[in-house]
């Protein structure tokens, strides 16, 4: 019985993490008692499982998820949907919308055209086949404003903190909307078109620095640093008009 | 590094009384191994890597969905994978199409990286692997085995192990590890070996040329030290790319 890491080390596949009854958390196997990690990621030793977080991976859909979609195709009765992910979705007309609407006579593209991006949620996903969307839930729809950003899938929860901790200040900070899809992409809206840029750049930067201590603080400061250097900015420009 | 040889002419002697190679190697001495991951913005995992005078550039993409879809597993993702020398990687300008031996190369690439990962994870999709070799001086397929494996990490692919490859040549009788192109030429024989290090696998194994059974035993043990030192390099190489992050933002 023993560990073979520290916490929060990074490992990379292949690397052995430890020896013993220890349950098997994700993104680890185990050869005979020995457990090793099969990503690059950070390891982790929580209840006697040992986990490794992934530093990147890619979205395999999950039901129940909510994720950000963008129209690829328009077909007679469905839409199919890139979510960032191995397998393009599907979405029927029947799980669109609430009301009946008649395939024969309206044109699809009317409600989501080629291009457009959606927040729906996933109901159905067996692997065998292509996942289902719904838009029925609530919160779902199309978008028609703000900005979408996309990131690797294994940010989102450091984009989300520890209890909302990091998504929570951000809102505080920032006079703003934001919806995370499982899938990697976030939308963000803000009345202030600056402060769609800034979270633009605050979004990146938590992707960048994902697996480094101390993250909220860092970008707590970088936007009351921003905020401030623009405040100084405007302040400037009027002190210049009075000049002259 | 020294200026790329124009004329491949066999020296007098392949290894000098004090058991020197031509470029100055002891015979159980790998070249200098440089390996940088995360090199293409495009790509979801890449690497770069210099051996001696080889360079070599590998991408992955995936898992993605496959096209033409009929080649899809319902049961597990597939992998492909391509070998490719660019025109200007050798003396002799190499026309860009694919050779015979570059098809027999990517196949025998990808099933030396198949095991290693897992396939099952991801049905119905592909991982395609693109290995491009920029500047070749022997030892291609190895170090092309080596890079992919690094650029399959860093795209964040399960895999059960890193697979890291070096070959064992066999020049005037001598056994040598991680021969140059001028001693797979005028050697006796070439042996390329990858391996799945922490597991204990091997994966590739090779040979032309002739060897004893003992030298065989030997030269095996030789590439399973080489192979150690390079999954070394490989390991390094990945958390570095992180851990340079970390020691940025963290110190200020």
């Amino acid at each position: 019985m023993a560990v073979y890491f520290t916490q929060r080390e990074i490992v990379v596949p292949g690397q052995l993490l430890a020896k013993g009854p220890y349950q098997l958390g994700s993104n680890v196997y185990k050869v005979g008692n020995a457990i090793y990690s099969s990503i690059i990621g950070l390891a982790e030793l929580k209840d006697r499982a040992i986990h490794v977080i992934p530093l990147k991976c890619c979205y395999v859909p999950k039901v129940g998820d909510i994720v950000i979609g963008k129209v690829i195709d328009v077909g007679i009765s469905h839409w199919t949907v890139d979510i960032a992910s191995p397998y393009s979705a599907i979405l029927q007309v029947s799980d669109a919308f609430n009301k009946v609407i008649d395939t024969t006579r309206e044109d699809l593209t009317k409600y989501f055209d080629v291009g457009d991006f959606l927040v729906a949620k996933i109901i159905a996903f067996d692997r065998t086949r292509d996942p289902l969307l719904s838009t029925k839930e609530p919160k779902c729809g199309k978008i028609d404003r703000g900005t979408v950003v996309e990131i690797s899938p294994a940010k989102i929860p450091r984009l989300i903190g520890k209890k909302g901790s990091m998504i929570n200040m951000i809102k505080k900070e920032i006079n703003c909307q934001i919806l995370v899809g499982q899938n990697g992409r976030i939308w963000i809206y803000a009345e202030n078109p600056e402060d769609e840029l800034l979270l633009v750049r605050v979004i990146k930067r938590i992707e960048l620095e994902a697996h480094t201590s101390g993250l909220t603080d860092r970008i707590r400061e970088m936007i009351r640093r921003e905020k401030s250097r623009r405040g100084n900015v405007v302040s400037a420009s009027k002190k210049g008009r009075k000049a002259s | 590094m020294s200026q790329l040889v124009r004329k491949v002419e066999r020296p007098p002697r392949l290894i000098d009384e004090e058991g020197r190679r031509a470029d100055g190697r002891k015979v159980d001495e790998l070249r200098r191994i440089k390996i940088e991951v995360g090199v293409l913005k495009n790509a979801d995992g890449s690497c770069y890597l210099e051996q001696g005078r080889n360079k070599i550039m590998a991408a992955v993409y995936g898992p993605r969905e496959l096209h033409p879809r009929h080649l899809a597993m319902p049961d597990r993702a597939i992998l492909r994978c391509r070998y490719h020398m660019v025109p200007f990687s050798v003396l002799e300008r190499k026309s860009p199409a694919p050779t015979r031996r570059e098809i027999e190369l990517s196949k025998v690439i990808r099933e030396a990286l198949e095991p290693a990962i897992f396939l099952e994870y991801f049905p119905r999709t592909t991982i395609d692997v693109f290995i491009e070799v920029i500047q070749a001086d022997g030892g291609t397929r190895c170090a092309g085995i080596t890079a992919a494996a690094v650029a399959l990490a860093d795209a964040g692919i399960p895999m059960r192990d890193l697979v890291a490859a070096i070959a064992v040549g066999k020049v005037e009788g001598q056994l040598v590890l991680d021969p140059m192109d001028l001693e797979d030429r005028y050697g006796e024989a070439d042996m390329p070996v990858a391996m799945m290090p922490s597991l204990g696998k091997i994966t590739l194994l090779q040979a032309d040329g002739l060897m004893t059974l003992e030298e065989f035993e030997k030269a095996l043990e030789l590439a399973m030290r080489g192979i150690k030192e390079i999954y070394n390099k490989q390991k390094e190489a990945l958390r570095e790319k992180y851990l340079a992050i970390k020691r940025e933002v963290e110190v200020t």
